[in-house]
C-alpha cells in the first residue's frame, strides 16, 4: 500500500495550477482532498508522476451568496458546506446530503470540488449538483469556461473535463420548495446501495416544479428527466408518485456489486425515490 | 501501635483488588496514550523491510519468477522465491493441522494473495517498487472455488504435491482434493434413531467464511546475530513458545538460540496463532543479510491471505417425540479448508472441537462426520473468537433447534427448555464424548426470558405482524434465541497437543523482599487484559494487593513455557496455573510465618494478607513481613527466597454457557434491521473482573453482529476475493452497534482452582446465534426455515422477496 514515487507541487494560484498541468499532461493530477485519488495511487492502480496539491490555492476556498446565487469554491471542504448558516438557509439541501457523506474526518478534509469533479458514480454530490442544476466553472490553458453539471459526466471516471483543465468553482441558484436527500447504505463511511436527492414545489397539490437525482445508480449520476416531465402539471397522488418513481427507476442502470444484485438495487432505488419524493413533498 | 485500629478482614480484601473486583485495566494507560509497543514500533539498527509479491490469480503454473528489474533498483537487496528457499527445506513448512503450506510459490500458485516471492529493501517504500518490478509468468489454471465440486471425478487436482497421496495427517483420503474425514459418534444407532423417530427436522445450515481482522494485521522483526548465534524475532505470536518450538524444528536452529518475543497485541482471534510465510521469509533473509528484518502486512494481505476462519457446511437432521424430546443428532459437515490445510486446532482435533455440536441438551444419540476438502481458498479455519470449531457447532444445534421448533409448532424457548441438560446431571458426559464441567440452564434461561419479558416480546410481535399484515407497517419484528455451552481451556495434555506440545500453561512468581512481586505467564494478551486480572487472581491467592504484582509474558527466554492465548484457554490453563503457583507461594509463606511466631506450621492460619496464630488473631505476620523475612532470615530447613513455578495441566476442559436474546425490525423492502434489543446473560463460573467480562461481552457481540449481519470473505468463480477491503468486509463503527444489556449467573467450574471457566469468546458462539436467529424468526410467520448468513441488507431482501412480500 505505498505509491510509485512522484513529485508533488502545491502551488499558490491557478494560473501556476494550469501551467503545472499544461507542463505534464496525462502524468498529472490535482489533489483535492484525496479520498478517493489516494488509495487508488496506494493500489498502484494509477501511476501519478506530478501530484499538484489545489490545497494553497485560496481563490478556489469558500462560499459566496449575493442573492439567490451561490457560488462554492471547489476546495471547500464538506465540513464547511454543513457549519455555513447562510447556505444552509438558502440550499438545506446541502446540509442535509453533506451529512450522509463518510464519517467526520472525512468530510473534515474531502471537498466538493473533489467530490463532483473526480467523476465517480458512487459519490454524492455529482447527483445532487445535478438536482440544482449546478454550473461547473473550470480553467485551463484555453482560458475558462462553463458547464452544466448535468452535461459533465460521460461515464465512471470520465467527465468532460479536459486533461488541463482544473475545476474552480460550483454555483447554482437557491432552491425553492420542498427537499430531500435519500440514501440506504450499509454502514457509516460507505458509498450508497442506493441514493435519490427531490427538490419540488408544490401549489394547490399540483407540481409547479420539481427535479429528481439520483446516486449511485448508473456510471455516471442520473438526472431524471423523463420523470420530472410526468410530475411537473400534475395533481399529486399516491399513483402519480408510484409512476415517477417507477420512471426514475427505468432511467436507473445500477451494477452488480458486494452491496448487492442489480435487482436489489432497482427495488431499494424505487423505495428511496419515493421516500425522497414523500419527504419533499411533506416539506413544501 | 496500639491505638491503631488494625483494619478488618474485609477491609484488607477489599485493599487487595483481588477476584470479584472491576479493577481498572493497568494496560489503558499506555495504550489510550500512544504508548503501547507493537511489533511496527520496534525499529533496530540497520533493519531493513520485506513484502510480498502475491499471486493474482487462484489457481496457476508459475513458469517463470523474473527478479533482474526489481533487483536493479536502488535500495533493493535481494528477492527470495522458493528456488532460494528450497536448499534450506524451507520452501515449505508444516502447518499446526499437519499439513504442509508452501512459503514462497513452488511452482504453482493455490490461491489469490498466495506469497510468490520477497522482496528486502532499504525501507517501505524501495520494497514497494521492488514488488511491482517482479515479473512473473502465470499458466492459468482451472479453479475451484465450491467445496462441493472440489471432490468431483473430473475435478482440477490443486494439492500436486500429496495428489498419490491416500493417507493424510487424518486417515484415509478418499480424493486428490479431499484432507480428512472426522468422526463421533454412533452412526448406526443414530440413524436407526432418525429412521425411526416420530418428528425429524433436516437442514442444511452454512456458516460463512470470514475473517478474524484484528486492528492491528500480522508481522515480525527477525534479526539473526551472527556474532552469537541468536536469534531474535518479535512478532504477533498469539503462542510464542510454540512458535520457538516449531522454529527450531524447522530450521535447525538450536532451541536454545532462538528468542521468541510477544509484544504488545493489538487484537488476535485466532489470527496470530498461526506461522505464516511472513515469518519464516523474514527470518531467512536476516539470515542471509545479517541485518535485521521487518515484514508487516497491510490491511489488504490480512484480509486476502492470512487465516481466514469458518466456512463450514453443516447438513443436520434432528429427531425428536411429537412432544418435543429430542432422541437424536446427525451431522454431516463439509468444511472449505483452501489450498493448505492450516487449522489451527489440537493436533489430534482436524475438525477442532465441532463435536461439542450438541450444545446444552441432553441429546441421547448423536453422529459427527467432517470432510475435509482444498479449495483455490486462502487456508486458515481458525478459531475467531471462540474455542476450536465451537461458534460453527453452536451455530449449527441453535439452527438446528429452531427448526426443529418449527416441525414441531412449539415455542423454541420452550423446546429448548424441555431438553437442556438438568443441573443434577453434571459432571454430563454427552453423545459425542464431552464431560461438561458444571451448568445451570434452566436459572440462567429463566432468568433471561424474565429480564427481556419474553412474554411480552411475542405479544409484541404479534401485533407487529398484524400491522404489516393490514398493510400499515413494512416492518417485521424477530425475536432471536440462543443458549450455548462453549468448550475452552484446551486443554487435558491427554488429549491437547499442537504438534505434539501439551497444551499445559505455566506461571513463575518471584515475590520481592519489599512485599511486591513479578509474576510470568506462558500465554500472552492480545487485549484481554492479563497484567489486570492474573494479578487479580494472585492478589487473592497470595495477599499482595494487585497494584503491587507485574505480570510479564510473551518472552520465551523469561517466561515459563506455556502454549499461549487462544480459545479462552487463558483463565482455564494459566490462571489455573497463577493460582496453583499463588498456593506454592502462601504454603512456604506459612512455614516462614510459623517460624517468626514461634509456633508449629499448623498453628497458623490464612487470614486475607496474612497468617496469624489459630486463637490468637492479634498474633501474625503480613505477607510483606514474610517476603522481607524470606531474604533476611536463616530459617532451619527452608530456602531462603520465595518463589514458585507452576505448570498446569487440566484435568477437564471448562464449559462456560449462556442465553443471549436478540430483538430486531426488519425492513421487508430495504433489508435494512434495526437492533432493537441485545440481552447477554453469561455463566463463566467465578467472576475474577467484572468490568473486564463487561467489556469482553461488548466486544464479543459486536463481532458476532459483524459477522452475522455482514461480514464475510467472498470470492468470485474465479478465485478473487471480493470483499479484501474495509469498504467491502464489514466492521461495525459505533454507529451501527447497538446498546447492549449484560447480565449474569455463577455456576464455578468445579475443578478448577479459582471455579473460573473463560468469557472472551462466548458472547461470539452465542451472539451469531441469537443475531441470525431473529432474522429467521421475523420471517417465521411466512414459512422461512433457513436462510444464510450474513444477513446484509440485499440477503435479507431477497429472504423478503422469495416469500412474496414483495408483491
Amino acid at each position: 500500500m505505498i505509491p510509485s514515487a512522484f513529485k508533488f507541487y502545491k502551488p499558490d494560484n491557478i494560473s501556476k495550477a494550469v501551467s503545472l498541468m499544461k507542463d505534464f499532461g496525462e502524468e498529472a493530477r490535482v489533489i483535492a482532498g484525496g479520498h478517493s485519488l489516494i488509495p487508488i495511487m496506494k493500489q498502484r492502480l494509477t501511476d501519478i508522476k506530478h501530484l499538484i496539491d489545489l490545497s494553497g490555492i485560496d481563490e478556489i476556498k469558500g462560499i459566496n451568496i449575493t442573492g439567490d446565487e451561490i457560488s462554492i469554491g471547489a476546495m471547500t471542504t464538506q465540513v464547511e458546506l454543513i457549519n455555513n448558516e447562510e447556505l444552509f438557509q438558502k440550499a438545506p439541501i446541502i446540509r442535509e446530503a453533506s451529512l450522509q457523506i463518510a464519517d467526520p474526518q472525512v468530510r473534515n478534509l474531502g471537498t466538493i470540488g473533489g467530490n463532483v469533479a473526480n467523476g465517480d458514480p458512487a459519490n454524492d454530490m455529482p447527483g445532487l449538483m445535478q438536482l440544482l442544476d449546478a454550473t461547473y466553472k473550470l480553467s485551463g490553458t484555453n482560458g475558462s469556461r462553463e458547464v452544466k453539471a448535468r452535461d459533465f459526466y460521460e461515464g465512471a471516471y470520465f467527465t468532460s473535463r479536459e486533461d488541463d483543465e482544473i475545476l474552480l468553482s460550483i454555483s447554482f441558484e437557491s432552491p425553492s420548495g420542498g427537499y430531500a436527500y435519500e440514501k440506504q447504505k450499509r454502514k457509516i463511511g460507505d458509498y450508497a446501495t442506493a441514493a435519490a436527492g427531490v427538490i419540488i414545489k408544490v401549489e394547490n397539490n399540483k407540481c409547479s416544479s420539481a427535479s429528481i437525482a439520483l446516486t449511485n445508480l448508473s456510471d455516471t449520476p442520473v438526472y431524471c428527466n423523463k420523470a420530472v416531465d410526468m410530475i411537473v402539471g400534475k395533481e399529486i397522488d399516491n399513483d402519480l408518485l408510484d409512476r415517477v418513481t417507477k420512471t426514475c427507476v427505468d432511467q436507473s442502470d445500477p451494477v452488480a456489486d458486494q452491496r448487492g444484485p442489480v435487482e436489489f438495487k432497482k427495488y431499494v432505488a424505487g423505495i428511496v425515490i419515493k421516500k425522497a419524493l414523500k419527504r419533499a413533498i411533506e416539506r413544501v | 501501635m496500639d491505638d491503631v485500629k488494625t483494619p478488618s478482614s474485609e477491609e484488607r480484601k477489599s485493599a487487595l483488588s483481588g477476584l470479584g473486583t472491576s479493577r481498572k485495566r493497568v494496560e489503558d494507560a499506555r495504550f489510550t496514550q500512544g504508548k503501547g509497543n507493537y511489533v511496527d514500533d520496534i525499529k533496530l539498527k540497520g533493519m531493513l523491510f520485506g513484502d510480498f509479491v502475491r499471486s493474482p490469480l487462484a489457481h496457476a503454473r508459475v513458469k517463470n519468477i523474473d527478479t533482474s528489474a526489481a533487483l536493479a533498483l536502488p535500495g533493493v537487496h535481494a528477492v527470495l522465491t522458493a528456488d532460494d528457499l528450497r536448499p534450506l527445506g524451507l520452501h515449505w513448512m508444516p502447518t499446526l493441522a499437519g499439513d504442509k503450506q508452501m512459503v514462497l510459490a513452488d511452482g504453482k500458485v493455490l490461491f489469490q494473495g498466495q506469497e510468490v516471492a520477497f522482496v528486502v529493501g532499504d525501507d517501505r517504500y524501495a520494497v514497494a517498487d521492488g514488488v511491482s518490478m517482479v515479473k512473473v509468468e502465470y499458466d492459468e489454471l482451472p479453479v475451484v472455488t465450491d467445496p462441493f465440486k472440489a471432490e468431483l471425478k473430473d475435478a482440477p487436482i490443486l494439492r500436486e504435491d500429496i495428489a498419490d497421496q491416500k493417507e493424510g495427517a487424518h486417515g484415509a483420503r478418499r480424493h486428490p482434493n479431499h484432507i480428512f474425514t472426522w468422526e463421533a459418534g454412533e452412526k448406526e444407532e443414530t440413524n436407526k434413531v432418525i429412521d425411526e423417530a416420530e418428528v425429524v427436522a433436516d437442514e442444511m445450515v452454512y456458516y460463512h467464511r470470514t475473517h478474524p481482522c484484528p486492528l492491528e494485521t500480522c508481522g515480525c522483526v527477525a534479526s539473526m546475530d551472527k556474532v552469537n548465534g541468536k536469534l531474535t524475532v518479535w512478532g504477533t505470536f498469539q503462542a510464542p513458545h510454540a512458535v520457538r518450538t516449531v522454529a527450531s524444528l524447522i530450521s535447525n536452529i538450536p532451541e536454545h538460540n532462538i528468542r521468541i518475543i510477544s509484544p504488545d497485541i493489538g487484537g488476535g482471534f485466532g489470527n496470530k496463532v498461526g506461522v505464516y510465510p511472513g515469518y519464516i521469509c523474514s527470518i531467512v533473509a536476516s539470515i542471509v543479510t545479517g541485518v535485521p528484518i521487518k515484514w508487516v502486512e497491510d490491511r489488504m494481505d490480512n484480509l486476502m491471505a492470512t487465516a481466514f476462519a469458518r466456512d463450514y457446511w453443516m447438513r443436520g437432521k434432528i429427531s425428536a417425540t411429537k412432544d418435543g424430546k429430542i432422541t437424536g443428532l446427525w451431522c454431516h459437515t463439509t468444511a472449505d479448508h483452501g489450498a493448505f490445510d492450516a487449522c489451527a486446532d489440537p493436533t489430534k482435533f482436524p475438525a477442532g472441537f465441532m463435536n461439542i455440536c450438541t450444545g446444552s441438551y441432553d441429546i441421547p444419540v448423536a453422529y459427527l462426520a467432517v470432510d475435509g476438502v482444498y479449495t483455490n481458498k486462502a487456508p486458515g479455519g481458525v478459531a475467531y473468537r471462540c474455542s476450536f470449531r465451537v461458534t460453527e457447532a453452536s451455530y449449527f444445534i441453535e439452527r438446528m433447534i429452531e427448526v426443529l421448533a418449527l416441525k414441531l409448532g412449539i415455542d423454541s424457548a420452550e423446546l429448548r427448555s424441555k431438553n437442556f441438560i438438568k443441573k443434577e446431571q453434571f459432571p454430563y458426559t454427552s453423545a459425542l464424548g464431552w464431560e461438561y464441567d458444571s451448568g445451570d440452564y434452566h436459572r440462567a434461561w429463566d432468568k433471561a426470558l424474565e429480564a427481556v419479558n419474553y412474554r411480552q416480546l411475542r405479544e409484541d410481535q404479534k401485533k407487529q405482524l398484524q400491522l404489516f399484515k393490514d398493510g400499515k407497517s413494512r416492518k417485521l419484528m424477530g425475536i432471536g434465541l440462543s443458549h450455548f455451552t462453549e468448550i475452552v481451556g484446551a486443554g487435558p495434555v491427554k488429549n491437547c497437543d499442537i504438534l505434539g506440545l501439551g497444551m499445559f500453561d505455566a506461571c513463575e512468581i518471584r515475590i520481592h523482599p519489599t512485599g511486591s512481586a513479578i509474576a510470568r505467564l506462558g500465554t500472552i494478551s492480545q487485549g484481554q487484559g492479563h497484567a489486570t486480572t492474573f494479578a487479580q487472581i494472585l492478589a487473592s491467592e497470595i495477599g499482595i494487593p494487585a497494584s503491587d504484582i507485574t505480570l510479564e509474558e510473551g518472552d520465551t527466554d523469561t517466561a515459563p513455557y506455556g502454549l499461549g492465548t487462544y480459545g479462552s484457554r487463558s483463565t482455564p490453563v494459566a490462571g489455573a496455573a497463577t493460582a496453583m503457583a499463588g498456593r506454592k507461594i502462601r504454603a512456604k509463606a506459612q512455614m516462614i510465618a510459623a517460624y517468626l511466631l514461634e509456633v508449629h506450621d499448623d498453628d497458623v492460619e490464612w487470614d486475607v494478607d496474612r497468617f496469624s496464630v489459630k486463637g490468637a488473631p492479634e498474633k501474625f505476620k503480613t505477607m510483606k513481613e514474610i517476603a522481607f523475612a524470606s531474604y533476611n532470615q536463616a530459617i532451619p530447613g527452608v530456602e531462603p527466597g520465595l518463589e514458585a513455578v507452576s505448570y498446569y495441566d487440566p484435568p477437564n476442559m471448562t464449559y462456560p454457557n449462556g442465553a443471549y436474546v436478540v430483538v430486531m425490525e426488519i425492513d421487508v423492502d430495504t433489508g435494512v434491521s434495526d437492533i432493537k434489543k441485545v440481552y447477554a446473560l453469561d455463566d463463566c463460573g467465578t467472576r475474577i473482573n467484572p468490568m473486564i467480562i463487561e467489556g469482553q461481552v461488548h466486544g464479543g457481540l459486536t463481532e458476532a453482529l459483524a459477522i452475522s449481519m455482514g461480514q464475510e470473505i467472498a470470492y468470485d468463480e474465479q478465485g478473487n476475493v471480493m470483499t479484501g477491503t474495509l469498504m467491502d468486509f464489514f466492521i461495525p463503527t459505533a454507529w451501527e452497534t447497538p446498546t447492549y444489556e449484560t447480565d449474569y449467573t455463577v455456576t464455578p467450574s468445579p475443578h478448577h482452582p479459582i471455579g473460573a471457566k473463560g468469557v472472551g469468546e462466548s458472547p461470539n458462539v452465542g451472539g451469531v446465534s441469537a443475531f441470525s436467529n431473529a432474522v429467521h424468526d421475523a420471517f417465521k410467520p411466512f414459512g422461512l426455515t433457513q436462510a444464510h448468513m450474513p444477513h446484509d441488507h440485499w440477503r435479507v431482501w431477497k429472504i423478503a422477496k422469495d416469500l412474496g412480500l414483495h408483491n
